[in-house]
């Protein structure tokens, strides 16, 4: 696929996360701006979207572990006329279903309610377990934040699934590089985050999100024959001159609109 | 208890594929035959009891009924999150197996003594949560739980309980009343767990003082048989509550709220369970229910006290 498609779909769904945002004022943009690629190249390029439509039991499952960045996933769900127009205007609402986190059960395409974080390496897991067991060829893939990975729950479920033959399971991290109160190096230094995979027996890539996006669908086509890992460097706010490394913009809530905005006119695509 | 619950696990898997089992690093040779008949449906994992919880949500979700088993404490407490958010926020269908319920394991200290999941697990939307009695009682529910919806904790006793329930009789959500053949319907015990066996045994000791005591068993602490401890305790002038749980979040509490908002006021209500404090000491749990005046004698001496 031409390298302008992820480009120009990516400035997309951010304009729409806006829009999302500006629907409930809450949430967590520049942590759903720095998977924007990630799961608009696994949404868009890789898994079959029409088996996710019709919950095919062979449907490939995307589990968003870092559930804070929802408003990505809703925005590509809403892209792929999962997720009505009329329920993102109510995001964060009463009544919704849509909120901060993602909740199972309330959209097709949402296959775990995530949001305390650490829980979904281990459920996708479970759901490659069984898969497996019944002979499906589906495959899941979790995506963790890297402030998430300080959870000791995630090291559980890799020490489980690196002893396991599941080559049907993939670990995404977002390595954006910032955490809550400051940078993963200055919190809880991450580094050297491939030799830490590698030696729980996943087979580790590494990409560059933010020059060369493009080659994380070629990480996700390599058939290997153990689990998969992929730490997916990114900027925390990628996409954005404004919010780009301005850990000021996590928690961010009630933005007015012109603030809004401010941060729309600030997206940007890439240099191709 | 256990073995028999266990195999009746077994037994279920036989009969259905999509039934698969998990452990968190048992005990050697735990259900061998098991393992080594049915391998794909067996799962042994680490020391890791919420990824053990997580992986069985992630099972269930791509269409498993999972059970899974290890120490009670560890099963509820260490996992307490993947309990609340995998399963009962998502309705996973997994049933958590927890060995050694209230004081079973004593001996072995306070990290190990589980004093509160049954108010724990009561506490969460969606939860179902089992205290069978004794081994037929614990095999009708584990048959139950095949088709049940959603997850299920069962709370196990330490083994050997005498058998005091009829095969086919337990199902899930329904209190099994034992009315005394003398019963003037003045004493009134509602047990759950293996307390019922302690109140057949205080029954035992108030016969020879002419006290007949009738027994309420609620095996299925939630959803609780509101109808039957209701319609039943309505009638009695002195209602006691038996469980082996701290007080908070217990059977008693619920029973006690239950009868109030319903207008029932028994002459005398007594709530016996399991003090809010940790145990004193390391000791059997037949030794700890003495020290805590819970043993059937204690209980039996303080409804003698109370009954007019």
């Amino acid at each position: 696929m031409e390298k302008g498609f992820l480009n120009q779909k990516s400035f997309e769904i951010r304009n729409k996360v806006l829009d999302i945002f500006s629907y409930g004022n809450r949430g967590h943009i520049p942590s759903a701006f720095s998977i924007v690629e990630t799961l608009t190249t696994l949404y868009y390029q890789y898994v079959d979207i029409e088996k996710i439509k019709n919950n095919s039991e062979d449907r490939d499952r995307i589990i968003l572990s870092k559930g804070h960045g929802c408003l990505s996933l809703y925005s590509i769900l809403h892209d792929h006329d999962l997720i009505k127009e009329d329920d993102l205007k109510t995001y964060c609402r009463p009544g919704s279903v849509l909120g901060g986190h993602p909740t199972k059960g309330k959209i097709v395409g949402i296959e775990a309610s995530t949001g305390s974080l650490g829980l979904g390496p281990s459920v996708a897991v479970g759901m490659a377990t069984e898969l497996k067991r019944k002979g499906s060829p589906a495959e899941v893939f979790v995506l963790v934040g890297d402030g998430e990975i300080n959870e000791g729950s995630v090291w559980e479920a890799l020490l489980s699934v690196g002893n396991k033959d599941l080559d049907n399971f993939t670990i995404i991290v977002d390595y954006n590089k910032y955490q809550s109160y400051s940078s993963t190096e200055e919190v809880c230094d991450l580094d050297p985050l491939k030799q830490k995979l590698e030696a729980f027996k996943l087979k580790t890539f590494e990409v560059d999100m933010i020059n060369e996006p493009e080659s994380l669908l070629l990480c996700l086509q390599e058939k290997v024959s153990i689990p998969k890992a992929i730490i997916c460097h990114s900027i925390k706010g990628q996409g954005s001159k404004l919010l780009e490394g301005n850990l000021h913009w996590h928690h961010k809530s009630y933005l007015s609109s012109e603030e809004v905005e401010k941060v729309r006119s600030s997206l940007k695509k890439r240099q191709l | 208890m256990r073995k028999a619950g266990l195999n009746a696990i077994y037994e279920l898997a036989k009969e259905d594929k999509d039934i698969v089992f998990i452990g968190s690093d048992l005990g050697v040779d735990t259900l061998k035959e098991f393992k080594d008949t049915l391998p794909n449906q067996f799962f042994m994992e680490g020391v890791s009891e919420g990824h053990m919880v997580g992986m069985a949500a992630g099972m269930a979700h791509a269409g498993a009924t999972v059970y899974i088993n290890t120490i009670a404490t560890f099963l509820t407490r260490r996992a307490l999150d993947q309990i609340v958010v995998n399963l009962c926020l998502d309705n996973a269908k997994v049933r958590l197996y927890g060995n050694g319920g209230g004081l079973v394991y004593g001996p072995l200290g306070a990290t190990h003594t589980a004093l509160e999941d049954l108010s724990l697990l009561s506490a969460i939307p969606n939860m179902t949560v089992l205290a069978p009695s004794d081994s037929v009682e614990m095999i009708d529910l584990i048959k139950e739980s095949k088709d049940f919806p959603g997850p299920i904790y069962i709370r196990l006793g330490k083994g050997g309980e005498k058998v005091l329930s009829k095969a086919g009789t337990a199902k899930i959500g329904k209190a099994f009343f034992d009315k005394h053949s003398k019963s003037e319907g003045k004493v009134l015990i509602c047990t759950t767990g293996v307390m019922r066996q302690r109140a057949v045994l205080v029954r035992e000791f108030l016969e020879k003082e002419s006290i007949f005591v009738d027994i309420l068993h609620n095996h299925t602490i939630k959803p609780l048989d509101t109808n039957s401890i209701l319609t039943t305790a309505a009638n009695y002038e002195l209602v006691i509550t038996l469980e082996e749980n701290v007080p908070n979040g217990g059977l008693g509490q619920q029973i006690g709220c239950l009868l109030l908002e319903n207008n029932i006021c028994p002459k005398k209500f007594i709530r016996l369970s399991l003090p809010d404090e940790f145990p004193q000491e390391y000791a059997r749990q037949e030794e700890m229910f003495l020290t805590l005046g819970l043993d059937p004698e204690s209980v039996a001496s303080r409804i003698k006290e109370l009954y007019v």
